[in-house]
């Protein structure tokens, strides 16, 4: 019941999210311009007729336009693109290389970094203690932009040195590559690398420092003692009690910086090339592609609540006073 | 805030009659006193200081203005001439460098203020009133955080170019206020309960003077903290825009579109690609010392703080 509650609630403000992308993007984005520009300018008429093909005329009122769109949506069907092809069939091919994307990212990035977190609170002031604290402080300051960019200079430095293509930094993957089913997953992975490490890193840096603030609160707590004192082992103690307790906040943690962990995965797809949804937002921001945006935003909009329902079930796993009431 | 319970309970200042009586420390003396007794704080704000003035003093200083081109050097590595090297088109990037790190600075001040401001006021009216002002502004907050501000600062770009700077700074504030409006909120369910908060009330002190007189002050530790980590996620925010266009506009520079200027030839060109990004994470970096500082030295409770 509960959660039949909660979900209702996401849908209605995912509902409400894209809607506000929508209208936002239908009264900033100006696609008529696109069909002016051309050279020879389109007649009058067929100009008109195409923006009304794709319901994107700028003289029909607003809330008509809204109103096909939601029709539309509620079907299953986000549209055309400016060039006519359907956005369902651009969101099947793109949704998955942002979702590999961000899976992996993630998973890479919030195991280490708790691991790491929780490990130098154990081992608070020592050399591991100072040394994963002051490279998560100093990754917090540079901005994923950046880390991708930088990353993506020194590979390409390194192939120099190198002479061989040992870091693909390009695409997502090896364009007419026929090396068979393994040449093929090893291209793929090869070209995986660098993105993924990029988001690894910055979602390491924010987690690491968190979960070692979180575990240094509850290693003095009594009930680690107690635990101990019961003739736990120090590690049992340590991984069954304290480590328990001090990933729930982080998993609520979690849900704030999801939305800052999807800005970061648009600007590395868009940086490495990637054909996925957050480099198509961007690219459709500037062709003026009013429905490949609102369908982005509605895409980014289920991924964050799936990450904060994902965070509720964890929490609800981690606390036991959650489950009974 | 059993600190800020405390400090409101002594008199602020020196006494009208002054003169004899013990000085009793000003909450704002007592702030300051602790801000300098931690290092990192001194360390990130003789950093901020230093880059600032730099960033002011450096155009001045150096023999080339800003908009000037050198038509004889493209392209051209560090020398006594050009200090950080030349760019494609012949402009002086130490120059370029410092005017966009004066911009991110503002920028990345600004929209903190604006964002801590709006965070405080959402935050303790919510939290004061409960009921339906409370859902109405919680229900808000959400629907705000639902969608990456990044995506809608994004979105509307077409509607500001050539609006000029100040505009992106108001719009990256108003998306970026929503987890600090959610802390402010849990604290002022707390405070609203304290015997000064409630003699007040029965004073008959309107609600939003009370909010403004009694809750707000008393948070300000919490709010200095928050507007300093804010500070740095607007400039990142900044770059991170302005480096796909969606930010700064040219004529203006910031460290974000000097850096998508440099990343492309950074390999066969550093001078164009390091100064910036170096000098935008030493900024950054300092920034974070300085609210790091703050919050061990401010916040009693800063540990067991939840966002």
């Amino acid at each position: 019941m509960f959660l039949a509650r909660r979900l209702l609630n996401y849908v209605v403000l995912i509902f409400l999210a894209s809607s506000f992308a929508y209208l936002l993007a239908a009264t900033t984005l100006d696609p008529r311009s696109n069909y002016e520009q051309l050279d020879p300018r389109p007649s009058q008429e067929s100009i008109e007729a195409r923006l009304d093909e794709l319901n994107l005329n700028d003289s029909t009122p607003l809330a008509e336009r809204y109103v096909t769109w939601v029709g539309g949506v509620a079907t299953g069907d986000f549209g055309l693109t400016i060039q006519g092809r359907s956005v369902n069939e651009e969101i099947a091919r793109k949704a998955g290389v942002t979702l590999r994307l961000i899976v992996v990212g993630t998973v890479i990035g919030c195991t280490v970094g708790v691991a790491i977190g929780a490990y130098a609170a154990v081992r608070q002031y020592r050399s591991f203690d100072r040394v994963s604290t002051g490279a998560a402080f100093l990754v917090l300051a540079i901005p994923t932009v950046v880390i991708a960019v930088s990353l993506q200079v020194s590979a390409v430095a390194i192939n120099q040195a190198a002479g061989v293509q040992i870091f693909q930094y390009g695409g997502e993957y090896t364009a007419g590559l026929d090396a068979g089913f393994w040449g093929t997953l090893g291209d793929r992975l090869q070209h995986m690398v660098l993105p993924t490490l990029t988001l690894a890193i910055a979602q390491f840096a924010a987690f690491s420092r968190y979960q070692r603030n979180m575990m240094l609160d509850v290693l003095g707590a009594d009930f680690v003692r107690t635990a101990m004192a019961k003739g736990l082992t120090r590690r049992a103690a340590l991984l069954k009690h304290a480590l328990r307790t001090a990933l729930i906040p982080t998993v609520t943690y979690f849900t704030f910086t999801f939305g800052i962990l999807l800005a970061g995965t648009t600007f590395t797809e868009k940086i490495y090339g990637w054909n996925g949804m957050g480099a198509w937002v961007v690219d459709s921001i500037f062709t003026n592609d009013v429905h490949a945006v609102a369908a982005v935003s509605c895409f980014m909009a289920v991924c964050v609540m799936a990450a904060s329902f994902l965070s509720d079930l964890l929490y609800a796993w981690l606390d036991p006073r959650v489950r009974v009431s | 805030m059993s600190m800020s319970a405390e400090r409101a309970a002594v008199v602020t200042g020196p006494g009208p009659e002054g003169g004899d009586e013990t000085r009793v420390p000003g909450r704002w003396s007592a702030v300051g006193r602790q801000m300098l007794r931690t290092r990192r704080v001194v360390l990130g704000i003789g950093l901020i200081a230093g880059l600032a003035a730099v960033s002011w003093i450096g155009p001045l200083v150096s023999p080339w203005e800003f908009g000037d081109r050198d038509f004889a050097a493209f392209l051209q590595p560090p020398s006594p001439d050009h200090w950080f090297g030349t760019d494609n088109t012949g402009r002086d990037i130490f120059t370029i460098t410092m005017v966009g790190m004066q911009k991110s600075l503002i920028i990345g001040l600004l929209a903190a203020v604006i964002t801590t401001v709006l965070a405080a006021i959402v935050g303790s009216f919510a939290g004061y009133f409960l009921g339906a002002t409370d859902k109405v502004l919680m229900w808000i907050t959400d629907l705000a955080l639902v969608l990456p501000s990044f995506l809608i600062l994004a979105i509307l770009y077409p509607a500001l170019r050539g609006q000029g700077w100040l505009i992106f700074v108001l719009l990256l504030a108003a998306f970026a206020w929503m987890v600090t409006a959610k802390m402010v909120r849990g604290m002022t369910i707390s405070l609203k309960e304290r015997e000064y908060v409630l003699a007040a009330r029965y004073m008959g002190v309107p609600a939003w003077k009370i909010i403004f007189r009694h809750i707000i002050p008393n948070m300000s530790s919490l709010l200095i903290v928050d507007a300093t980590i804010n500070v740095s996620s607007a400039i990142i925010a900044e770059t991170s825009l302005s480096y796909f266009g969606f930010g700064v506009q040219a004529p203006d520079v910031s460290l974000g579109s000097l850096i998508a200027l440099g990343a492309r030839q950074a390999v066969t060109h550093p001078w164009t690609f390091v100064f910036c990004t170096g000098l935008l994470v030493i900024l950054v970096l300092a920034v974070n010392l300085v609210g790091d500082g703050l919050r061990d030295a401010l916040d009693p409770q800063s540990k067991s703080r939840r966002i």
